[in-house]
């Protein structure tokens, strides 16, 4: 071990601050989620984290996600609960027909104040660093949200040092993000060391795309309708970021190692959330996410 | 990310990530004023090491053009400015923190406001940094907030000061304006102990002295400074001094293995060390360092391991195991400095919460022995202390912890306090050392104890304790309830707010601070004629929760009784048998409670009752009855 910062690991010792409470990781199965379970595995060593996974679905991610996600809780032994909001269940709700904005809404900021409040979870870790975005720079690694789940940017309590005040009144919950202050690079720096597996869909492979506004969607089975005119190609792409396949550009690439990954990342020239539709709705719409609930 | 590509980062990733994995890592706060130029400045670092994406570079572009304050240039300060609030009003109010790398060190940057009103966040911003880079307008040279900031810098415990003097691009970058400054802030930063000080004129806006050396300043022969950020050496927190690991978690997967896990905040352990567990201080061996990986031989200071002993002892969260030859204090009585963080003013004598490593304490502050104007540096007479004020206090903890004083050790000797009942972090504290008073003053042990008293007098002790607004007719209950004990031939006293401030408190006035102070000693008082064997009742407005609940805190369960003396405001203000409503309400009485002072109803008292229903008699008679009923009156 050197004394560089992964081998200090020292921002997953808040994992291991919290008191016996209900908490839950929510999961999907970006990389830096499971970076998160990696980290859990290794703060609770030899426990087993006390705490489930939670995956707040929307049915629409990518196929290879849920494999990844079923085969990852099997590997390391981990409870999975998935929830799914049965209001969108029942209206169908999908990017397609209902737009972006509601879809995200719906499926994703309602479901997970619905899973957080079904669950009784107090406390939700989440992968989010505070480099991602502007609104994200002041956010605190201990984020108190109000029992409606909101985040108030003028009532955030100062943390100093190490010192985490992890008080709440009943009803109140906290995100808690042990990434704060990682960035990118050392991410995926972090998963090269720690040969932690991830989905394949970070690798460049030939996959059918279409281009819609700008952006390559990857056509991952036969629930996207196409346009007239429009037929798939096959193309060497990737993803910097998953989310739900609709919403998530591909960029082509042919980077189909880690060690190609990361030359990309450093050779590149846009943020990793570039490839996100939701962030472009409108100029702070992350912040108005948050305020609403969202991660 | 576009780093500067180097040709390894082409040729070779795996050396150039071998590389980038053991860069150190700086953390600095910048502090100046919105005038000064900090955000344009911070921009202009991600700018100049080419930390910025194109599609931010898109975003700041459009938002320059819209909301910028460069005439449609590139608004630097548009890239770290971050909530849309503030981003309308043109401030930064909270503390950001920025992320950028260069080929020699990693950097993480909290950006803290430079208005009066924050001092919170540059506390806050600066409890984590290695090093703090304070903005000057050359135009203005020092002023008050220079001095501020600088005197919070030294008194964070950041020892590596670098003072940028900005915007000489509008003084045609005068050697004589750099020099007069650099002179006066040399002055002035001996005074408040500053050492190591670094002085460079810059433009942050043209880049001067940032990245590049200028060629504005030929008479400069110092670094750039980036420079200055990569190859400072500055110690990583906690690395130098004694191990101290406090402990976070009890580690028990199964019945054969029993760690304790968490961060190691100062110095290294190796297996075959020797260290005490405290407060217990019981000594053993460190048996193992386990991880994930595989158990270590070594483990430094801001590494999370997990840590066996030789010996089975007990060992909790909260407590600190630590190196047995160079030990940390163990008190319950410190002077501190205390940053107050709330809204609301500190008050003497009510109970936080003060947590410090991973153990949470209750602690009552005395008041202030002076607080500092932080302009002035003055120290200044203080009864307490609101929002940005600073003061040294002394602070008194239910339970003794193991600490160092902060300049030792940011972990073991910072602590933050948190408010019981709305939970906000209300202050920052330091604590510098233990005070042996209470220490050298023994427990003289009594041979005639609590239950002797009580057995003596036939009942058991107990508190009858009265709240309610003036008027609801505490008192008059009170008294008949005292009548009907004296019947009964019972052992008791009556504390009578009124009659208690015309002796023991006659110094406490009706501010909040002084109403705290009040109940503390009278509550103090009951204790003791509790032990007597007392049936001790205190008819007291007492309007604020948090002191019913320590009160009640100091006794044994079932022995504290609260009574809440019910009525509307309309009713008491009806009956104002001593004329003090009217008083208030002409605006001759001030702070009174109902009026322009709270009352916070009790949410659970053992009995309520509403004196617009029930006369006073009949509400002693239900007193009698649950004394009767609970036993303090035949045990």
């Amino acid at each position: 071990m050197t004394s560089s910062r992964f081998a200090q690991l020292n921002t997953f010792s808040i994992l291991a601050y919290l008191p016996a409470w209900v908490v839950a990781i929510v999961a999907v199965a970006g990389r830096r989620y499971f970076l998160g379970e990696a980290a859990a595995m290794k703060a609770f060593y030899p426990s087993k984290p006390p705490f489930p996974l939670l995956h707040v679905d929307t049915t629409w991610k990518f196929r290879a996600m849920y494999e990844f996600r079923d085969k990852a809780v099997s590997d390391l032994g981990l409870e999975l609960l998935v929830y799914q909001n049965p209001e969108c269940v029942r209206l169908g709700i999908n990017p397609f027909t209902h737009g972006s904005v509601l879809h995200t809404q719906m499926w994703k900021t309602e479901g997970l104040r619905q899973a957080l409040d079904h669950y009784g979870f107090d406390i939700a870790f989440g992968g989010a660093r505070r480099d991602e975005e502007k609104s994200r720079a002041k956010e605190r690694v201990f984020s108190l949200r109000s029992a409606e789940h909101r985040w108030d940017p003028k009532q955030q309590r100062p943390e100093l040092w190490r010192a985490f005040n992890v008080r709440r009144r009943p009803g109140e919950s906290f995100r808690v993000f042990p990434l704060s202050n990682w960035t990118e690079l050392e991410v995926w720096q972090y998963i090269r060391l720690e040969q932690i597996p991830i989905v394949p869909l970070y690798y460049a492979a030939q996959r059918p795309v279409v281009e819609r506004d700008g952006a390559l969607i990857v056509v991952d089975d036969d629930r996207m309708p196409l346009e007239p005119g429009e037929t798939p190609i096959e193309k060497s792409v990737r993803f910097r970021t998953l989310g739900c396949y609709p919403l998530t550009g591909a960029i082509e690439s042919k980077a189909d190692s880690l060690t190609g990954i990361i030359r990309e990342m450093l050779l590149t020239s846009s943020s990793e959330r570039q490839g996100r539709v939701i962030d472009h709705d409108e100029s702070s719409s992350m912040e108005k996410k948050k305020t609403e609930g969202y991660f | 990310m576009v780093h500067a590509a180097s040709d390894l980062l082409v040729s070779d990733v795996d050396e150039y990530l071998r590389l980038h994995e053991n860069k150190t890592m700086l953390r600095f706060i910048t502090c100046g004023s919105v005038d000064d130029g900090k955000s344009t400045l911070i921009g202009r670092l991600l700018y100049d090491s080419k930390l910025v994406f194109e599609d931010h570079l898109a975003a700041l572009e459009a938002d320059s053009k819209r909301v910028g304050t460069q005439g449609g240039d590139l608004d630097f300060a548009l890239l770290v400015d971050g909530l849309s609030a503030e981003r309308e009003q043109g401030i930064t109010i909270d503390v950001a923190y920025r992320y950028f790398s260069t080929e020699r060190r990693k950097f993480i940057v909290a950006d803290t406001p430079g208005h009066e009103q924050y001092t919170r966040n540059m506390v806050t911003g600066a409890s984590t940094a290695q090093l703090a880079v304070i903005l000057v307008d050359a135009r203005a040279g020092i002023l008050t907030q220079t001095r501020r900031h600088s005197f919070l810098v030294s008194l964070m415990g950041i020892h590596q000061v670098v003072l940028a003097v900005n915007k000489l691009d509008l003084l045609d970058f005068s050697q004589d304006v750099f020099t007069q400054i650099e002179e006066e802030y040399r002055t002035f930063a001996a005074e408040i102990g500053l050492k190591h000080i670094v002085c460079i004129p810059i433009s942050a806006l043209r880049g001067d002295n940032v990245a590049e050396s200028s060629v504005h300043t030929p008479w400069y022969g110092g670094p750039t400074l980036l420079e200055h950020l990569e190859t400072v050496v500055v110690p990583v927190v906690g690395e130098d001094g004694p191990f101290r690991f406090p402990v976070q978690w009890v580690n028990r997967p199964d019945l054969d293995f029993r760690g304790f896990s968490g961060m190691i905040v100062g110095g290294s352990v190796r297996p075959g060390d020797r260290v005490q567990v405290l407060p217990s201080g019981r000594e053993t061996t460190v048996s193992r360092l386990v991880s994930a990986d595989g158990d270590l031989a070594e483990a430094v200071a801001g590494q999370s391991i997990t840590i066996t002993l030789e010996d089975e002892l007990d060992v909790s969260r909260g407590d600190v195991i630590a190196d047995a030859s160079s030990l940390p204090g163990i008190a319950a009585q410190f002077e501190a400095h205390i940053v107050w963080m709330s809204e609301k003013e500190m008050l003497p004598g009510r109970t936080y919460l003060l947590k410090i490593g991973a153990r949470t304490v209750g602690a009552t502050l005395a008041q202030p022995k002076y607080k500092v104007n932080v302009n002035t540096l003055e120290r200044v007479a203080a009864k307490t202390l609101e929002l940005n004020e600073i003061g040294i206090c002394n602070i008194n903890l239910d339970r003794p912890v193991p600490f160092d004083p902060y300049e030792a050790n940011r972990d073991m000797g910072g602590f933050i306090l948190i408010d019981r009942f709305t939970n906000a972090t209300v202050a920052a504290g330091l604590l510098h050392f233990a005070l042996r008073r209470a220490s050298n003053i023994h427990w003289q042990a009594i041979q005639v104890n609590k239950a002797a008293h009580a057995a003596l007098k036939g009942q058991k002790p107990c508190v009858l304790w009265f709240t309610g607004i003036s008027g609801a007719g505490k008192s008059t209950i009170a008294n008949i309830v005292e009548r009907k004990l004296h019947e009964r031939g019972r052992h008791f006293y009556l504390l009578d707010g009124d009659n208690v401030r015309h002796g023991l408190n006659k110094d406490l006035g009706f501010t909040d601070a002084d109403r705290v102070e009040n109940i503390r000693r009278v509550t103090e008082v009951t204790s003791l004629m509790v032990d007597a064997g007392l049936i001790v009742l205190v008819s007291f407005i007492s309007p604020f929760a948090a002191e019913r609940h320590t009160a009640r805190a100091q006794f044994a369960v079932g022995e504290f009784i609260e009574v809440h003396v019910d009525t509307t405001l309309a009713v008491a203000e009806a009956r104002d048998r001593k004329g003090l409503y009217r008083k208030a309400r002409r605006g001759e009485l001030a702070n009174f409670t109902g009026i322009d002072s709270p009352y916070e109803v009790p949410e659970n008292p053992e009995i309520r009752i509403d004196t617009s229903q029930i006369s006073g008699e009949a509400a002693a008679d239900l007193i009698i009855e649950h004394l009767n009923r609970t036993g303090i009156l035949s045990p």
